[in-house]
């Protein structure tokens, strides 16, 4: 992180949107339903943002990112309800425990290309879902219910820019690079001297860290987690945000993760109807435009602010 | 030993369901290496087709099974037209969110059209008894629902095997699979070879449908979700892409099934069918009966 000038202005941008929220919050001008939703974008957000870590810049497709959130969700559920532990730590041994599920499912299966590594994290996550089913201790296929309601704006926030930020500067660090030539020509890579293992799990970790933040803070706000929660359609859902905002875009993620929120909470009402008209959308946006909305382009605020000198800063492209 | 027989028994007669849904992915993958997330949801329809032809057109069972053979057909090549057609050159992962796309819509469509309630098939549209079968003096039981539903899938599957190898058109999917651009030079037709390959994985998803319905006795929107996941498992186990490895793979699923509830508990049986799935991808990762191809540079 340097103190360029974008730097500086996207920082005053990031405070000036939690504190713009803060208020409106305090002041009660923000009804339940709008919470509710607020919340869900945040952690769709950090979601979406992590998944297109593995699938988007490191070019493995995964279809178990709920399974991580399950985890991350249970783990920190268990500290906080049952040992009486306090929220940071909770959040953290989620998402530990998460990336080490990342790192168990990584190792072994991440020999595996394409389809078959599809369908082996699907697998996962339906393991995870299954496992779960079975578990007293944890609820069984009831659930967890009652986890005390911890997560705020305040945490929300945080969290999605500690997840933003990690995960920009990983990309743009050299072990990020390593990742993006790994999606371009795994055996070129390898080639290259890249040790493909080590970043393709690596890649795993990391975004399986931040889906078992997303999942603490899911916990922690709807009081309840049930195995059915994370089911394959969780996965597939946020799988949807980043192939919609572009695979290899961060803020193509962000802006579809918003949007898709969006999009289902005005069609709330709808019941049965909303899935269809979500189906077909996500159909015709495959078909008119399969790389998705950005592409593996960035929005980024170059455009607006005048270049001088080093001000341009390292996050576009 | 006479409760393992049994189990065996009741495996293969499911197992047999797993592969002909296994078959069409199968298909369906050999030819334009597409996951068609949407073919369990193809069976689901095919199940509906069936049970309107029997409750309303007043049909009996075969025609049942023909009539939805020929709507599920039909949707099957509708939506290779519409949804992945345009798709042919675009990344995979775009074609494979189309595929999970579909299925959202069918799922969701046809809870929206038929509603949530759980339908089954009149009874006796097909003579359901016990049989006891005596092998090797052990005492066993099969019903007569579970030999149809053996001797259809076999029937099937010769069908199936006598079309991919002895017809043009077979000839023709055969070719295509192998190499679609050098099949286009020798004057194959490709688009409709493909098309053909869909309604043929669709009409063996509808037959799957109506016996998983007579079979469970249930019809519902969301009835081919989990038969659709595990008859892909099938596929993967077996090798996907090979015909054989489809019908292995279905058998090897139902009795493991089977097995998994009979003698450990039914709630284990989804998470231990994915393991297994797991287990043989580390090991076997083209499947039991597929070669594994080295990758050129």
């Amino acid at each position: 992180m340097r103190f360029s000038k974008k730097n500086l202005l996207t920082l005053a941008g990031a405070l000036l949107v939690y504190f713009l929220i803060f208020s409106l919050q305090s002041l009660g001008m923000i009804s339940k339903f709008q919470e509710i939703n607020l919340m869900m974008l945040g952690i769709n957000i950090i979601l979406a943002v992590s998944l297109n870590l593995i699938v988007g810049f490191t070019g493995q497709l995964a279809l178990g990112h709920a399974g991580f959130m399950a985890v991350g969700a249970y783990v920190a559920a268990i500290l906080t309800m049952k040992l009486h532990q306090p929220f940071l730590l909770a959040i953290i041994a989620g998402a530990l425990a998460a990336a080490l599920a990342g790192i168990i499912i990584g190792l072994p299966t991440l020999r595996l290309k394409g389809d078959y590594l599809a369908i082996a994290t699907l697998g996962f996550g339906e393991i995870i879902k299954g496992v779960a089913n079975n578990i007293n201790y944890i609820g069984g296929a009831a659930g967890m219910i009652g986890i005390p309601r911890l997560t705020s704006w305040t945490w929300l926030y945080l969290m999605m820019v500690l997840t933003i930020l990690v995960i920009v500067n990983f990309l743009n660090s050299t072990h990020g690079r390593a990742c993006v030539a790994i999606r371009e020509n795994e055996i070129a890579a390898e080639t290259m001297g890249i040790n493909t293992t080590y970043y393709k799990v690596l890649a795993f970790a990391i975004g399986a860290f931040f889906a078992g933040i997303a999942g603490a803070l899911y916990a922690h706000y709807f009081y309840l987690i049930q195995p059915t929660t994370f089911t394959f359609f969780r996965s597939f859902d946020i799988l949807v945000m980043v192939v919609f905002g572009g695979l290899g875009s961060i803020t193509g993620s962000i802006i579809a993760a918003a949007a898709i929120t969006l999009i289902n909470a005005a069609l709330q009402d709808l019941a049965v109807l909303r899935m269809v008209i979500y189906a077909i959308l996500l159909i015709v946006i495959m078909v008119f435009r399969p790389q998705g909305l950005m592409g593996t382009k960035e929005f980024t605020l170059d455009r607006w602010v005048p270049k001088r000198g080093e001000a341009s800063g390292s996050a576009g492209n | 030993m006479a409760g393992f027989l049994q189990q065996v028994i009741n495996g293969l007669s499911l197992g047999s369901i797993y592969a002909l849904i296994a078959l069409g992915y199968t298909m369906v993958y050999g030819i334009i290496q597409l996951i068609n997330f949407a073919h369990g949801d193809i069976l689901m329809v095919g199940a509906y087709i069936g049970f309107f032809a029997v409750v309303y057109l007043k049909l009996n069972i075969w025609w049942a099974f023909i009539i939805a053979m020929a709507g599920a057909s039909l949707l099957g090549v509708i939506i290779e037209r519409v949804a992945y057609k345009p798709l042919r050159n675009a990344p995979r992962l775009a074609a494979l969110i189309t595929a999970i796309g579909m299925s959202l819509l069918l799922e969701n469509g046809g809870l929206m059209v038929l509603g949530t309630d759980i339908r089954s098939y009149p009874g006796g549209i097909i003579t359901n008894k016990q049989l006891p079968l005596s092998v090797l003096g052990m005492q066993l039981t099969a019903t007569t629902l579970q030999l149809l539903i053996l001797a259809v899938t076999v029937v099937m599957m010769v069908v199936l095997q006598y079309i991919v190898h002895y017809t043009r058109t077979g000839k023709a999917m055969r070719a295509v699979s192998h190499d679609p651009d050098a099949a286009r030079l020798m004057g194959i037709n490709v688009d409709n070879t493909i098309s053909v390959t869909f309604a043929l994985g669709s009409a063996f998803a509808a037959v799957a449908g109506i016996l998983l319905g007579l079979y469970y006795n249930t019809i519902q929107p969301l009835m081919g979700i989990m038969p659709g996941l595990k008859a892909f498992v099938a596929a993967v186990i077996g090798g996907i892409g090979l015909i054989p490895g489809a019908m292995l793979g279905g058998f090897a699923l139902g009795v493991f099934e089977t097995m998994v509830s009979g003698y450990w508990s039914s709630k284990m049986r989804d998470p231990i069918v994915f393991i297994l799935l797991i287990l043989i991808l580390l090991l076997k990762p083209a499947g039991l009966l597929g070669k594994n191809n080295t990758e050129k540079v």
